[in-house]
């Protein structure tokens, strides 16, 4: 009987009890019927986004992964309020989204630390925005630094940081306004391979921690299973949900749980729904002729 | 240890701060070595001859001769049996020698004017130094917050700059009648022309300097809650600080350029006086040692500018010269670190 279920889809009874806590949470994020175009230079009609459907539950970890140009960004710009849908409507806690505002937090890939402003400063900015007091807002401020393991750097400008520590302190002023949704995309692509491990252990345990829902966009997909409570796999052409998984791997995580069969299983599984398995033949070779001498093989 | 091998002429690589040191004391060095060569070696250039006796031709002690004509009147004296003109190979008055402009520099502020309603040199400068002043302050009263708009409201920017562009096209000394027309004779027509050159540059260049800011920036302030004011006074504007800063050492240039074509309109005036002048009466060790003070004026002026920015865009990285940090913490409030002084990140 088991041996029909696909082994990303059989979850112990602790994982299957998580879900179905988490089905009951009331729903930060609905997307309803979601389409965005755009116009391209030459007038041509992009069908970036199309019938887009999913509904993110209270402290829910989400990824969303697909192949390059299927429109993830476009999707969390426009829950971010950074740009319009063209059909369809987005709801945060029941009321349609017009607009961005710091009710959604957001990580952006590349660098949007303020350069001119310090860390404290940075993470002051929404606090101050909202119309917060210098001496509140500071306080509140070093908390969220501390949070993120930067206290000493609270003072420094962000030309001083590396990579991972700008995303840190993006993190944490993101999380100062006390979003109901933190969206992150691709934040921490451009960090080295290291520095992502590290990062990813840290935002677990600042999600554990703190009351916040994640839209996370990737492209790893052992970034996206090792994270998320569901991963919404995305399909190019138009941008459409091609299936919304449950991840059967046991909270808390931990790295050692990469080689859980679990893990791997769905992994491969979303492997499959991004690039499906082609065929040797099916490979495509170059026309290269042989510059080599004879005898003086690779292998 | 192995030499570190850096070519001095590596594409697009920085030079080590020792050589690029030297090279800008060469940069003074080599033209002033050329001045010196032609000056006080007679094998360069000296085409004439500087008269010390004049024997019996019609030359008087001190006349500058050209060679030819010197030789073609002493072969003459010779024919005739007369006493032979005496001198020395020399160049042309206009070109003096170095030490002559060095001495004009405190000569010319020792020396009073021919006639007593006449400026000073020291009042020349500060006549031309108002102007630009003026100027360029109400410029960029104008010019600043006008190219901000520019740059973020497309609104502003359809609606004015199709006309600007049309408009610095003018070269601004056209106007000079029109502004003694309307606006007299005395300094306003000046600063009027200085504007007229400045203005129109300033919204185009700020405008675009606006426009380069990272979009990315703004994004992020809006999810954090920034209003559309909010943008413009909290990102905007203290992102695009110091590139405005530079914009504005370059746009000061120009004006220095402008001062001198506007100082000729109407009653000419200030140090473009001072050179006319001194051009007229020939005493060009002053015309050079007026000319150098421009150079040096504009120069200290940038420099000023320059390590001004520094102290006040400290996130930008660069430390600025030790006297004006000296400066700076006799300003500050002693409990802080100073800006930079912060733990190297460890990760
Ligand atoms: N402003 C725009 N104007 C025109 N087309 C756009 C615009 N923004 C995105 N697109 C198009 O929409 C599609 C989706 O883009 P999007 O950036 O959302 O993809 P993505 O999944 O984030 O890609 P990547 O993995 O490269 O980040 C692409 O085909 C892109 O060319
Ligand atoms: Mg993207």
């Amino acid at each position: 009987m088991s041996e029909e279920i696909p082994i990303y889809k059989q979850q112990t009874p602790e994982v299957a009890a998580r879900f179905a806590k988490l089905r009951e949470r009331p729903v930060v994020l609905d997307v309803d019927q979601l389409g965005k175009q755009f116009i391209s230079p030459q007038g041509k009609i992009i069908q970036a986004l199309q019938d887009i459907n999913f509904k993110v539950h209270r402290r829910e970890f989400v990824s969303v992964i697909g192949p390059s140009g299927c429109g993830k960004s476009t999707l969390i710009r426009i829950v971010a309020g950074l740009e319009t849908p063209t059909s369809g409507e987005i709801r945060l806690n029941g009321e349609t989204i017009r607009g961005p505002g710091p009710d959604r937090g957001m990580v952006f890939q590349g660098y949007t630390l303020f350069p001119w402003l310090t860390v404290k400063k940075n993470v002051m900015f929404g606090l101050k925005m909202s119309g917060k007091g210098s001496i509140e807002a500071e306080q509140d401020a070093l908390q969220w630094i501390d949070l993120v393991g930067l206290s000493k750097f609270a003072e420094a400008y962000p030309h001083q940081l590396s990579g991972g520590m700008k995303q840190r302190v993006a993190i944490a002023r993101a999380l100062a306004n006390r979003p109901r949704i933190l969206l992150m995309d691709e934040p921490f692509g451009a960090l080295d391979a290291q520095t992502r491990a590290q990062m990813q252990a840290y935002l677990l345990q600042i999600w554990e921690n703190v009351d916040v829902t994640i839209m996370f966009i990737t492209h790893d997909l052992d970034e996206a299973v090792y994270l998320s409570d569901r991963i919404l796999v995305l399909k190019a052409h138009p941008g459409e949900v091609n299936e919304i998984l449950e991840v059967p791997v046991a909270h808390p995580r931990n790295p050692n749980q990469f080689l859980n069969p679990e893990f791997l299983g769905t992994r491969q599984h979303i492997e499959h729904l991004i690039h499906p398995p082609v065929a040797e033949e099916e490979i495509e070779t170059l026309p290269i002729k042989r510059m080599t001498e004879v005898g003086d093989d690779v292998y | 240890m192995p030499k570190k091998h850096t070519s001095w002429f590596a594409v697009r690589k920085e030079l080590p701060p020792r050589v690029g040191k030297l090279l800008a004391l060469f940069s003074f060095l080599l033209p002033i070595l050329i001045w010196s060569l032609v000056s006080y070696v007679p094998i360069f250039w000296h085409p004439g001859v500087i008269i010390s006796d004049g024997g019996d031709s019609i030359y008087d002690t001190g006349d500058y001769v050209e060679k030819e004509v010197f030789a073609e009147t002493n072969a003459e004296l010779t024919e005739s049996g007369e006493v032979l003109a005496k001198g020395r190979p020399s160049n042309p008055i206009y070109l003096p020698a170095p030490h002559k402009v060095v001495t004009a520099f405190y000569r010319a502020f020792t020396t009073p004017p021919r006639r007593s309603d006449q400026p000073w040199l020291h009042e020349s400068l500060w006549m031309s130094i108002k102007v630009i002043f003026y100027a360029f302050t109400l410029s960029s009263l104008f010019g600043i917050p006008l190219g901000i708009l520019c740059g973020t409201f497309d609104f502003f920017k359809r609606l004015h700059e199709p006309f600007i562009e049309f408009f610095r096209y003018l070269p601004a000394p056209t106007f000079g009648a029109l502004a003694i027309a309307v606006l007299g004779i005395e300094q306003a027509p000046k600063i009027a022309i200085v504007f007229i050159g400045t203005f129109f540059q300033q919204v185009l260049v700020i405008s675009s300097t606006t426009a380069k800011l990272d979009l990315s920036l703004l994004e992020a302030a809006q999810t954090l809650g920034a209003s559309r004011f909010q943008l413009l006074t909290r990102v905007i504007i203290p992102g695009i600080l110091p590139d405005l800063h530079r914009d504005q050492r370059i746009l000061l240039g120009w004006a220095w350029t402008y001062l001198i074509v506007a100082e000729a309109v109407g009653s000419i005036t200030g140090i473009t006086w001072f050179i006319e002048q001194q051009g007229k009466y020939r005493i060009y060790d002053n015309v050079f040692a007026a000319i150098v003070m421009i150079g040096i004026l504009g120069l200290i002026c940038d420099w000023f500018l320059l390590e001004i920015g520094k102290l006040m865009f400290p996130w930008k990285g660069e430390r600025a010269n030790p006297l004006f940090r000296g400066i700076a913490t006799l300003f500050r409030d002693n409990n802080r670190l100073p800006p930079g002084e912060t733990p190297e990140p460890s990760e």
